[in-house]
């Protein structure tokens, strides 16, 4: 159980990913995607009274399962863990956080800005509810996400999903260099 | 049973997201900063692999289960691509987390992802309800 019990390089992780693309086809004939559930959610529990959320969500429940089966691995990996404690992050990237004010270097999220009492802090409300807000309007509004986009849609050579992909990086550099600074300032 | 497999496939997806730092909220600023090749090593690995792979699909003409050829919807490019686009970006630098590993912390015990998930949900809520009004 040694292999759980550490942090994987890139070279592990990311091909391990790429095969979802294939894999989803072969079994299901869907493509890879993770943002779509938040669609199905709102159909299923809401039913709001509009077009966009009129749709057989039935059909996809699939879906639904798959993102409930990664809260659980999630869940698990996070027990096999034997340090919980963030991995070989730049020092680069720590000395700049730092510099901004983030003191919970621990674990993979900082505890100092997303945690119960966080929520309590208007920084901790922009980055958490804020945040939260603008991945679930973004990507329904982009048609998809890092999964559906970045590795489903450039894999399979949609110049959609490169456009996508590059405005992602572009809103997240601004959000990092420009905007949070501010924000963690508050 | 297919459910069975997906049920798996999915905590598989989530072992790896953890366990490969995807969840990281360190890792995704890393990345912002252009610091390490972490997280560009592993989308740019997960896109090759996953080219590569639909590519031995059509070679050999493999079709899914059931039977049925193999069918790629495509992926329509319009102002939203570009507007949401920009707004996920911004969204997944301030949660450190897009998706995938919004369902990862918030079954990992990180309790405050939990709410950051329910606001993507109400926020694809809020998308949907102005959908009709929103340039496309």
């Amino acid at each position: 159980m040694d292999a759980f019990s550490s942090f994987w390089p890139w070279y592990v992780t990311g091909p391990l990913i790429g095969l979802y693309v294939p894999a989803l086809y072969l079994l299901l004939n869907r493509h890879f995607g993770v943002s779509s559930t938040f669609r199905d959610i709102c159909a299923a529990c809401l039913r709001p009274n509009v077009p966009y959320f009129q749709y057989n969500w039935k059909a996809h429940r699939w879906r639904l399962v798959f993102v409930a089966g990664i809260a659980i691995g999630a869940f698990l990996a996070r027990g096999t863990l034997a340090t919980p404690a963030t991995g070989q992050i730049s020092p680069h990237t720590l000395a700049t956080l730092s510099r901004l004010g983030v003191r919970d270097f621990s674990t993979l999220v900082p505890a100092d800005l997303f945690s119960w009492h966080s929520l309590t802090t208007v920084r901790g409300l922009l980055l958490t509810i804020g945040g939260g807000f603008l991945v679930g309007f973004g990507t329904r509004y982009a048609g998809g996400c890092t999964s559906g986009h970045s590795i489903h849609g450039i894999a399979t050579l949609q110049p959609a999903s490169a456009i996508a992909t590059l405005c992602f990086f572009a809103g997240g550099v601004f959000a990092t260099i420009i905007i949070l600074p501010r924000i963690l300032a508050l | 049973m297919t459910y069975v497999v997906v049920l798996l496939l999915g905590i598989f997806f989530g072992m790896l997201l953890t366990n490969g730092e995807v969840i990281s909220w360190f890792r995704i600023q890393e990345m912002f900063y252009f610091d390490s090749f972490h997280m560009y090593g592993v989308m740019g690995s997960a896109v090759i692999v996953g080219a590569l792979a639909m590519v031995v699909l059509r070679k050999l003409q493999l079709r899914a289960a059931g039977g049925a050829p193999i069918v790629v919807e495509p992926k329509e490019l319009h102002k939203g691509t570009v507007i949401g686009g920009l707004l996920f970006g911004i969204g997944w630098a301030f949660t450190g987390a897009c998706p995938g590993p919004l369902y990862a912390l918030a079954g990992s015990g990180y309790g405050a992802f939990l709410l950051a998930l329910l606001s993507a949900i109400g926020g694809s809520f809020v998308y949907g309800l102005l959908h009709e009004k929103l340039p496309h």
